[in-house]
């Protein structure tokens, strides 16, 4: 096995997720036949190669610090699942 | 008059010479969705109202001899697209109630050259899937056999090709999205460079792999559709500063002298023979077009679906750390606290497959397994990238298959997800290595499915694989037809 049960609920923790004991079952198997599968990354020798984060080479994108317009605060709030006045409103984070 | 089979220069002479308006062509576009749409599924928002509002201005501009070659043409996209004020799910639930407050640059420069946007297509969930089986909106059927996928993840966007909606659609391909599902469906589409379109207010899935696309019945219309979107974007800092060439130019130049590179990698054993069959008789064709055909070799290609699959989840399981609750989407709070609010919305608001990649990604990002996962996957790449670099050196494009098979049926690999990544194994490649590719009809199988072939090409070598694929295109009768529906 290359991950158990226990993993899969820790990753699921750090994902934000919960996962029903069903859904858990299922994703453990699955889980851990796609990281059989990867393994074999571990056919190559890569020794010394560096690794690619994007396929064009970039460098970072620089800009002038202007000031721009911007949607501004109705439009930015549309879509808020709650709101309270300007600001977007969320359960009690601190006791 | 069959307007939906016209190519959009066909259209755009009607439109222009005052024998069809804009709103008649688009009031056939929404009569044909409404007629065909509860057998394919293709579209998820249909916008009539809109659509005919914009014809209509589109109808004035030509009137008075204004605008250009998509003014009046109907248009569609995939709804992972921002579109300002209409709905844009990306086949999530967790998007099912969301209404962009902007438009995606792509959307914008459509809307300014005048394109009829009538609606957004289905696609799975998040752009991750090959047979636009995980979508919310449910499964997308293809338009040549109702019980077979079409394609994913842009699945919509080729069925609505095939199916007569419109003449026009724009699609993303990450691991092959848009080259697949056009294949499947036996329409044309191609993956641009990475950087050459912008993805400013395009969903994300895998950043470093995303691309935005165009999809057409013939070579020319995607030509078209790839001249109106691509170009630099200071909103996208990944976007490349480097001119557009007009594509429509060099498009019927002919491809006699050119190389052709058959990389051995994609013509092996489990190759379907009705597929085999298809690709060799094109590679006839091309070799009677003057081309010359000369075999290459990609030597780590049997290593690109296990690299992706590590790659595009770790990138997706930090671009969709952002559907928390907070700002957009659909809440589920349990009164569990903060962190019960983001689990119970994430739970109940993505599918498996978004779910299963997630938590892969998070797993090869996780401290301890970095190195082993996602480094040696970034090394991997290279190798990947250095093989097609190699390989450009002897030849000027690569012509390959575009699936082991052609369309399988609904259902069939649903239950196995990693057999289902193995369906994409001959377009994964191209994007992990950032070129261009595209997807045009080459033949039909026995059971009546579209067969595609695939051109790569070097970096923004667009115009170069469209000239290719427009001399196919010319030289023989498959693709521009519907399905019979």
């Amino acid at each position: 096995m290359k991950i158990t049960q226990q993993d899969v609920e820790h990753v699921a923790r750090l994902a934000r997720l919960t996962l029903e004991p069903q859904e858990l079952e299922m994703m453990t198997g699955q889980m851990d036949a796609i990281l059989g599968y990867v393994d074999k990354l571990n056919e190559l020798d890569t020794e010394g190669i560096e690794p690619t984060a994007h396929a064009v080479p970039m460098s970072n994108a620089f800009r002038a610090d202007e000031k721009k317009s911007s949607i501004g605060i109705e439009r930015a709030l549309q879509n808020a699942p709650e709101r309270d006045g300007s600001c977007y409103k969320v359960p009690k984070v601190i006791e | 008059m069959e307007l939906n089979s016209l190519t959009i220069l066909q259209l755009g002479e009607k439109l222009r010479g005052g024998e069809l308006t804009s709103v008649a062509l688009t009031q056939a576009c929404l009569e044909r969705i409404a007629v065909t749409n509860d057998k394919v599924n293709s579209f998820i928002t249909v916008c009539a109202d809109e659509a005919l509002a914009a014809a209509a201005e589109a109808d004035a501009l030509l009137a008075a001899g204004d605008g250009g070659p998509l003014t009046g043409i109907p248009i569609a996209l995939k709804d992972i697209f921002n579109t300002r004020d209409l709905l844009t799910t990306c086949g999530s639930k967790i998007l099912a109630n969301y209404i962009p407050p902007y438009d995606a640059t792509v959307v914008a420069k459509l809307r300014a050259q005048g394109a009829v946007i009538v609606g957004k297509l289905n696609m799975d969930e998040f752009a991750m899937g090959s047979s636009n089986e995980n979508s919310a909106a449910g499964p997308v059927r293809n338009p040549w056999n109702l019980e077979r996928i079409p394609g994913g993840s842009s699945g919509g966007s080729a069925a609505a090709l095939a199916a007569g909606q419109v003449s026009l659609t724009l699609g993303t391909d990450t691991g092959g999205s848009i080259r697949q599902p056009a294949s499947h469906c036996g329409v044309v589409g191609l993956k641009p460079t990475y950087g050459r379109v912008s993805r400013y207010g395009v969903v994300a899935y895998a950043s470093s792999l995303d691309q935005v696309g165009p999809l057409a019945r013939n070579v020319e219309d995607c030509a078209t559709l790839l001249g109106a979107v691509a170009g630099y974007d200071p909103l996208d800092s990944t976007s490349v500063d480097t001119p557009v060439p007009d594509y429509l130019a060099t498009l019927k130049d002919g491809i006699k002298g050119k190389k052709i590179g058959l990389p051995k990698e994609y013509f092996i054993a489990g190759l379907d023979a009705d597929v085999k069959k298809a690709i060799d008789a094109a590679i006839e064709i091309y070799k009677q077009l003057g081309a010359e055909i000369v075999e290459v070799s990609l030597p780590h290609t049997d290593y690109a679906v296990a690299c992706y699959y590590l790659i595009a989840t770790a990138e997706a399981s930090s671009n969709l750390a952002r559907y928390d609750g907070v700002r957009y989407g659909v809440r589920k709070d349990e009164g569990e606290g903060l962190i019960g609010m983001y689990q119970q919305t994430r739970a109940a608001g993505f599918g498996d497959e978004v779910k299963r990649r997630i938590m892969l990604g998070t797993y090869a990002l996780s401290s301890g397994y970095y190195d082993a996962y996602y480094l040696k996957a970034q090394k991997v790449r290279t190798l990947i990238r250095q093989d097609f670099l190699t390989a450009f050196e002897q030849v000027d494009l690569l012509l390959t298959p575009v699936a082991p098979t052609p369309a399988f049926k609904i259902g069939e690999k649903a239950d196995d997800p990693l057999q289902m990544y193995l369906s994409d194994i001959f377009t994964i490649p191209l994007n992990l290595a950032g070129l261009c590719g595209m997807s045009i009809p080459c033949g039909m199988s026995g059971e009546g499915l579209p067969i595609g072939l695939q051109l790569f090409g070097k970096p923004f070598a667009e115009a170069e694989i469209l000239q290719a694929a427009w001399a196919f295109e010319n030289a023989t009768d498959f693709g521009g037809t519907l399905a019979p529906l």
